[in-house]
């Protein structure tokens, strides 16, 4: 099939098999994240845990444009940030069920889960934590002209925090490569944009800081992919920070303590409507790179994945009681 | 203060404590082109207290970067900047904005590795100019190094001399994890022999100043001074004190202060930071825990700082925390059992 003007910007741009792996990305976090839910309700992971189940879109196409030497902060919703950029479910698993094969050794659990080693400088408790690191690994890039770029995630609460304030201005005057991605899902916990934002495009904060900012259709892979791809190559080219709003909808409850008192049935299934796995099937379809039985082929294999992961975490290894301190500083070099 | 023992063979020199500081920040400039300061207004205008004075013009404004006025965001670019390969020097104008800035520093900067199983590192040094005495009152004179001492993670040392002020902030940039370093703003001015070249001075280990047999006093940063002044006082009426300095909160050098108390029975501690729930409540459980306890003739002393924010009038500010007088006479008082 011709690609012309019509065909959506990421089916132009990438190839097949770039868009087959971000299907399988998609898929692999949808089954990871209702794994975990599972394994919640069975007793087998203790804590709590903010599900992204209905946000695959933004967290795969916005790390679509980076490499492993590009970085990502990540926040407390940050399975789907983990898993665009490259973990294996099955760490991430050995992480929610505390073992010492987790990516961070048992030490983090579901809010801190990352591959540092690709890229991922972690998930984040603090809502707005992350958003100044992200400016300093772009400093970092900058200083020493490694060409990276940096994609900070966050969240619509996170954006009336001081912090996302104080580093976009600071990326900003210093020219930083650093993307800004706004994860709008309509709420922080219980809390309306319209109930907590004074402007209603949370990209319109980027006039402040000089900076462009688009709002996209966030469950619209196509349309992510565009955005930020633009804004990344721009970082890459020494222009400077940009910032992306993924207007987006998370299908469950903010975290396992949640219940639903501040949305109705009617909101939540507009957006199940909308399912942007279903919406990536269908344009992969539509213009020839995937058929049905190709996309639930690669279904298939994702939930075998997240299936095996979580033997592989059951089979993990609990930390040793009397390693409670290890991590705190470097060990000493002997 | 008592001298060191000194290899002759190293070349010193007298230098301010601040100008010790430029030169172990120039010397890390020069050495390794990850290192970078920044801070508010440390480049043309040389830091509010002439710290980093000229080095913007010898390595430039991107190494010696100045932030626009945002602590909470400037300290996470440093972590950040830490968590991806460069070693930063983070200057605080003054330590109490440090508060705007808590968020990175004990949630983000001292947990990144344990949070992360140990797959991550932050070396980052954090400068703050602290202390009172500069009639700057309640928002720009206090301490408070007992609050970062008690974040696992961190390490907090507070250097009482132009020479550990450079070692110190040496031995913290070569630290893999960061490190909060207290300097006494009455001390900038304060001169000393400073060795020449690269030299570390070790994190977690105090120093003996004064030698004595009757009695401990463990000080920090300032009080150090003021300990030192007591005792000569004491000497004369026959009363032997031992002043240690302590250097580091975070760790703190058991070893050298059970030592010291075995010896003599008897300790004060001397700390600006408000006096409950701080530094000397630390020392003296450590010292109650331990084998120095069955030594002690007399009890533990603390002198710290009152139950008050800094005052603005100069002689509520002295009496506010420790001076030498105070010293002396708390001494005085528990060499001769009158406690
Ligand atoms: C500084 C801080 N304040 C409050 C919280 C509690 N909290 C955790 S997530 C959350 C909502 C965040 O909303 P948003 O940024 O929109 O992200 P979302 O949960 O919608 O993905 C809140 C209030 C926190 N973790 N950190
Ligand atoms: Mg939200």
């Amino acid at each position: 099939m011709a690609k012309d003007d019509n065909t959506p910007f990421a089916i132009r741009r990438y190839d097949a098999e770039t868009l087959r792996e971000a299907l399988r990305k998609m898929y692999l976090i949808r089954f990871f994240e209702e794994g975990a839910e599972d394994s919640y309700t069975r007793g087998l992971i203790h804590g709590t845990m903010h599900l992204s189940i209905g946000q695959e879109a933004s967290a795969v196409a916005s790390c679509l444009p980076l490499t492993d030497d590009d970085k990502i902060t990540s926040t407390h919703r940050g399975h789907g940030h983990c898993i665009g950029k490259g973990a294996e479910v099955g760490r991430m698993f050995a992480e929610f069920f505390g073992k010492e094969e987790g990516y961070c050794h048992g030490r983090g659990g579901s809010m801190h889960i990352a591959d540092v080693t690709k890229g991922n400088l972690g998930a984040n408790g603090i809502v707005g934590g992350g958003i100044p690191i992200a400016v300093g690994a772009a400093l970092t890039a900058k200083q020493l002209g490694t060409g990276a770029v940096t994609i900070c995630f966050f969240g619509d609460g996170a954006n009336n925090e001081g912090a996302f304030h104080e580093a976009l201005n600071i990326a900003a005057v210093w020219k930083l490569p650093v993307v800004f991605v706004c994860e709008n899902n309509k709420y922080g916990m219980s809390t309306s944009t319209e109930r907590s934002t004074a402007v209603k495009d949370i990209a319109q904060r980027a006039a402040a800081y000089s900076m462009p900012g688009v709002t996209v259709d966030g469950n619209d892979f196509s349309a992510v992919a565009e955005a930020v791809q633009e804004a990344v190559d721009r970082a890459r080219r020494g222009e400077g920070p940009s910032l992306v709003e993924n207007l987006t909808y998370r299908w469950r409850g903010h975290s396992k303590s949640d219940r639903n008192r501040y949305r109705t049935k009617d909101e939540i299934d507009s957006w199940i409507a909308r399912d942007p796995i279903l919406r990536f099937r269908e344009e992969l379809a539509a213009h020839g790179v995937l058929d049905a039985s190709g996309a639930d082929a690669i279904e298939a294999a994702a939930r075998r994945e997240v299936e095996d992961g979580i033997a592989f975490a059951k089979g993990g290894t609990d930390p040793t009681i009397a390693d409670v301190t290890k991590y705190v500083y470097a060990e000493a070099r002997s | 203060m008592n001298a060191p023992t000194r290899n002759p063979e190293i070349q010193t020199r007298e230098l301010s404590y601040a100008e010790a500081i430029r030169e172990a920040m120039g010397m890390a400039l020069a050495r390794d082109e990850r290192v970078i300061l920044m801070g508010e207004d440390i480049g043309v205008y040389g830091g509010a207290f002439q710290v980093t004075g000229d080095l913007v013009e010898r390595f430039g404004p991107d190494r010696v970067r100045d932030t626009p006025i945002s602590e909470l965001g400037g300290a996470g670019v440093a972590v950040g900047a830490a968590l991806t390969g460069l070693r930063p020097i983070f200057e605080f104008q003054f330590s109490d904005f440090a508060t705007l800035a808590m968020e990175q520093i004990v949630n983000q900067a001292a947990k990144m590795r344990y949070m992360l199983g140990g797959e991550a590192s932050v070396p980052l040094v954090f400068r703050m100019p602290a202390g009172s005495g500069t009639g700057a009152a309640a928002q720009h004179s206090q301490s408070f190094e007992a609050w970062f001492g008690h974040v696992p993670g961190l390490k907090v040392l507070q250097p009482s001399t132009p020479e550990d002020a450079k070692g110190l902030l040496l031995a913290a940039l070569e630290d893999p994890d960061p490190v909060v370093v207290f300097e006494h703003k009455l001390l900038y001015k304060l001169k000393g022999h400073v060795p020449d070249g690269w030299y570390t001075t070790p994190i977690g280990k105090a120093a003996v100043r004064r030698e004595g047999r009757d009695l401990t006093i463990v000080a920090s940063a300032i009080m150090v001074h003021r300990a030192l002044a007591a005792a000569e006082k004491l000497a004369e009426e026959g009363i032997d004190v031992e002043v240690i300095d302590l250097r580091s909160v975070r760790p703190i050098d058991h070893e050298t202060i059970i030592a010291s108390v075995r010896k003599t029975g008897r300790l004060i501690c001397v700390y600006e930071g408000v006096r409950t729930l701080g530094i000397g409540a630390e020392i003296s459980a450590m010292i109650a825990e331990s084998e120095a306890f069955d030594y002690l003739d007399a009890p533990i002393l603390r002198l710290g700082g009152v139950e008050a924010p800094i005052p603005y009038n100069p002689e509520l500010e002295k009496a506010a925390v420790p001076q030498a007088p105070d010293i002396e006479a708390a001494a005085r008082k528990l060499a001769r059992k009158e406690v």
